[in-house]
């Protein structure tokens, strides 16, 4: 790392599965009361790594109190997000971990099946995942645990990320969001209480049982504990997955990332924010800035915005699951809109038609697909205004 | 009792139950939050996002027909917030929809257009997308239009298919910006498992999915001298037409609309309940007759429980999933159906008509019935036994396109020959009905004794269950019938092709004793038929039903085999029920159509 404030650390990918103890942070967990390990996954302060950043323990919590007897743990690795590719590379590279991760939040919840729904396009995964998962299942059940893993494939639609959309795949139901409440913690895969988290999140629980809620604390800042996988991607010299502590400035990543031009950065992917460079030195990554679920875009001055944008609301337009008003009809209009103002056949005030329209479609849409359409379209229109109209 | 949540409505306090959602909240203190995708009788979507409401320190707005409320809560149905979001939501769908309002058929009872005007929205801001669509409009089916270009994908119509009707023909098919309600294949209604039951129809907000209209056809008839126009009515018409006219739910408009009908020029206006009757007397032999086969001949083959087939919905929902019962289904043809080829036949021939010249026209509160009329076995009178089938609402129409005060039409007796009717027909309109009304004549055929209940009111099968079940031991069987004797007969009865689909599963799977089964395709029976005035739900419903109920116990003949003019008929023309000219005009087959 040339930038000295760039902290990279190596805790998701470093092997923690070694010759005769193939199990240790499971063997560990499962002598733990599970109370405590809530208490320590609170404590940690680890937040959900798929974008929305919702406190983990609290989640388990939640699913543990409930008294339901059936319940289930499921591992969110639809990496659909664009320029997002970590959650492959750490399904890749650390299987095991993530499978210990659902273990143990099988353990904490009392849920005895978990399920990785896998994105489509990650089917060259499966064979390999199974072979690990196979050794995985024989170790767990000489620990005397009873804890087992299918995975499921999505057939590439971006809504089923989304955690409800993503259980009515699961049911094989189309993938459409539910109404919430109920929550999938409460109401989940079979209406059962159901866990859902981010492959990196269970990674995290992993290592904060293996390392201890201290050592994790150690990492990113107050708001931000832990550290997070980044994938780099765009006008960048170096692009690839890297591990940062969070809480960075975006002024140090593009120092180490950019090309010495870069003009804005796309944090969070399409559902993201647009940051140019004038903000770059106080823009914080984590989630007392721009939280992000780690997909870090880098354009440089050869980039048109408006091709960017239009890109990101022809993928929305194209992805919106179609049910609700807002989304399907609202991203189409975002799209044709954008056009009519370039082509002149709208004035440019209607911008600020298409900017109220993309702040409605925050508040009314029903998931948080429709939802994050303004964070792209109101970042990138508000700060490159110029180059959306001429 | 759930325990009670208070909450604060646009700076009201309310108390309801835990569960009730805020959408209910705010109605039950008379605040009235705009809805499309929400239906009564359907599970909550949740997703036009036009009842969307504000909660105090949440930054999303709800959508108050799927959350429930909670304790604390502080909602704003009319906030700035609220307003600007729902005024973008309602121009958002008429972006994308065809809004040409004038040239629709729903024109006037649109949802969409009701809440655009409540909404003044004269200049919509965004772009019409309708030219970047390939909308598409299916007309094939005989009973049903799918406008595509009208669609604002509320899926109510997905939601009747699949849970009232347990049918599915209509689904959602790909996403985004292309997603929309479609069938199997994209194959046109007509060619897939609709069973043209028009539940959708009557829950379509827009013009997306409407009846195929015959009025115009109808006028053309009755304007043309050379032709003797025949109007039939079926009995659930009576109690809903009103509804469509100014009058409350469940008023009884027998007489006015005798009049009306009479007014818009009918040459005869005759009545189904007097081929309802008819069915009974075959119906009623043909149960009587496979019960003898079955107990005295003891033959094997024949089969039971014998199933009613007065609605089309229904059969053809079993002739797509069950065909294997198809033996089971009376062979007697609808009332529409029977009436139909009397019309072209009985009826001139006493009537001194020629049958060519006649243009037999039904009132139905159904479209399945217009499928019916057009099956190719309905043609046993040597014509198109049924020429064309208006809805309730067409009816409706018709009398408005006439300038008829329909409130303050006098009320008018049926003609005769054919207009003949009695309680029992009337019930026909209700679910448990047909049974009630076969039953009342069956008892009696085999006792001689009226059926043991007070006022001939059959308690046990009347009432909204999905499924009804009820057993009526026969005592003192008259001699012909002695076989009866000391037996129990088991019905069952059901509405809605949800609940026909659990009993047919049940039958198909030979775990229950029934003898006789009652299906109706609509819920509640023909009084919630897809061709009623809309809207409809459970309430509406049930005060239909009281109407029935009410015109069947105000009648001086309350069963069938009393009927005269039935009596008439068999000693004039058909001879004996199940005889050889029965056989020719009033029954029928049915067809397997499990492989499309």
């Amino acid at each position: 790392m040339k930038n000295k404030n760039l902290k990279k650390t190596d805790v998701i990918f470093s092997c923690c599965v070694s010759g005769n103890e193939k199990f240790p942070i499971l063997a560990g967990a499962i002598k733990k009361d599970p109370d405590l390990i809530i208490d320590e996954i609170i404590e940690s302060g680890l937040k959900g790594r798929g974008g929305a950043g919702f406190p983990t323990g609290l989640k388990w919590k939640f699913a543990a109190m409930n008294r339901s007897l059936e319940k289930y743990v499921v591992c969110n690795a639809d990496e659909g997000e664009p320029g997002t590719f970590k959650d492959r590379e750490i399904l890749l590279k650390v299987p095991e971990k993530v499978f210990a991760g659902m273990a143990i939040c099988g353990q904490v919840i009392g849920a005895k099946k978990g399920y990785i729904y896998l994105r489509g396009e990650y089917l060259f995964m499966v064979p390999k995942l199974y072979e690990i998962l196979d050794i995985f299942h024989a170790g767990i059940t000489e620990l005397g645990y009873d804890f087992h893993i299918s995975i499921l494939q999505g057939s590439g639609a971006y809504v089923c990320g989304e955690e409800t959309a993503l259980i009515e795949s699961m049911e094989g139901k189309r993938g459409e969001a539910r109404n919430k409440p109920p929550y999938p913690v409460a109401d989940g895969f079979r209406n059962k209480p159901t866990i859902i988290n981010n492959v990196e999140t269970f990674v995290n629980v992993a290592m904060i049982q293996k390392y201890g809620v201290a050592a994790f604390k150690k990492l990113g800042t107050q708001d931000s504990q832990g550290s997070k996988v980044f994938s780099v991607s765009g006008d960048t010299p170096n692009p690839g997955v890297y591990e940062l502590e969070l809480g960075m400035k975006l002024s140090d990543f593009v120092d180490e990332f950019g090309d010495g031009d870069t003009k804005a950065v796309q944090v969070g992917g399409a559902s993201g924010f647009c940051v140019p460079r004038r903000h770059f030195e106080e823009t914080i990554i984590g989630f007392e800035g721009i939280p992000t679920g780690g997909s870090m875009m880098l354009f440089n001055s050869s980039r048109s915005m408006y091709n960017v944008l239009s890109n990101y609301l022809d993928f929305f337009a194209d992805e919106s699951c179609g049910q609700c008003t807002p989304c399907r009809v609202g991203c189409q209009q975002l799209t044709v809109g954008m056009k009519a103002i370039k082509n002149g056949e709208k004035d440019a005030d209607y911008l600020n038609d298409l900017l109220k329209l993309a702040d409605a479609m925050k508040i009314t849409s029903k998931c948080g697909l429709g939802q994050s359409v303004a964070n792209a379209f109101s970042s990138i229109v508000n700060n490159f205004k110029e180059e959306m109209i001429y | 009792m759930n325990p009670k949540i208070n909450l604060t409505i646009d700076g009201i306090n309310v108390t309801v139950e835990a569960g009730t959602t805020i959408l209910d909240a705010a109605k039950s203190i008379s605040i009235k939050i705009p809805t499309l995708c929400y239906h009564p009788d359907l599970c909550v979507a949740g997703n036009c996002r036009v009842c969307v409401v504000e909660q105090e320190g949440v930054r999303n707005l709800l959508a108050s027909c799927a959350v429930p409320a909670s304790d604390g809560m502080i909602i704003r149905t009319n906030s700035l917030k609220v307003r600007t979001a729902r005024k973008a939501v309602i121009e958002l769908l008429l972006s994308e929809h065809n809004s040409e309002c004038t040239k629709c058929y729903k024109n006037g009872t649109c949802e969409l257009q009701t809440l655009a005007a409540e909404y003044k929205i004269t200049d919509t801001t965004y772009v019409n997308l309708v030219p970047y669509h390939h909308y598409t409009i299916d007309n094939f089916s005989p009973s049903i239009i799918k406008d595509d270009s009208k669609c604002i994908r509320c899926q109510r119509c997905v939601r009747t298919c699949e849970q009232l009707q347990s049918v599915s023909a209509l689904s959602v098919a790909y996403r985004g910006e292309h997603m929309k309600i479609s069938t199997f294949m994209e194959k046109p209604m007509y060619d897939v498992v609709c069973t043209n039951c028009g539940q959708c129809v009557n829950r379509c907000p827009v013009g997306a999915l409407v009846e195929k209209s015959y009025i115009d056809q109808v006028w053309d008839a009755i304007y043309d001298p050379n032709k003797h126009v025949v109007v039939q009515t079926a009995p659930a018409v009576r109690i809903a037409l009103g509804e469509d006219l100014g009058l409350p739910h469940g008023e009884i408009v027998t007489g006015k609309m005798v009049a009306a009908l009479k007014r818009l020029g009918f040459n005869a206006v005759l009545d189904t309940d007097f081929t309802a009757d008819l069915t009974i007397m075959e119906e009623g032999t043909e149960l009587l007759t496979r019960l003898s086969q079955a107990l005295v001949d003891k033959d094997p083959n024949v089969a039971l429980p014998m199933m009613t087939s007065c609605s089309p919905g229904w059969i053809k929902f079993i002739e797509h999933q069950f065909p294997q019962l198809l033996p089971n289904l009376s062979t007697c043809k609808s009332p529409q159906q029977m009436f139909g080829a009397l019309a072209k036949t009985y009826y001139p021939q006493k009537r001194n008509l020629d049958p060519k010249n006649i243009v037999s026209v039904s009132i139905m509160p159904c479209t399945a019935k217009k499928f019916e009329a057009d099956r190719p076995e309905m043609r046993d009178s040597g014509y198109k036994d049924v020429d064309y089938v208006l809805t309730t609402r067409e009816l409706a129409v018709m009398i408005k396109q006439a300038g008829l005060h329909f409130d303050q039409l006098p009320e008018e007796l049926f003609d005769s020959i054919m207009g003949q009717s009695t309680g029992a027909a009337v019930i026909f309109g209700a679910t448990g009905g047909v049974m009630e009304a076969a039953i009342r004549t069956a008892y009696e055929i085999v006792t001689g004794r009226e059926v043991p209940f007070d006022n001939l009111d059959i308690m046990p099968v009347r009432g909204m269950e999905g499924v009804k079940e009820a057993s009526l031991a026969i005592e003192g069987a008259l001699p012909e019938w002695d076989f009866l004797e000391g037996a129990t007969l088991n019905v069952a009865i059901a509405h809605g092709l949800v609940n026909a689909n659990r009993v047919m599963e049940r039958v198909a799977s030979g775990q229950c004793s029934y003898h006789f089964i009652e299906i109706m395709a609509c819920p509640g029976g023909c009084l919630g038929g897809g061709g009623q005035p809309i809207p409809t739900n459970a309430e509406i419903r049930e005060k239909r039903k009281e109407a029935i109920y009410r015109e069947d116990s105000g009648m001086p003949l309350r069963k069938s085999h009393e009927n005269p003019e039935v009596a008439a008929i068999y000693a004039e023309f058909l001879g004996k029920p199940l005889g050889h000219k029965s056989h020719e005009l009033l029954h029928t087959h049915y067809v397997d159509r499990s492989e499309n």
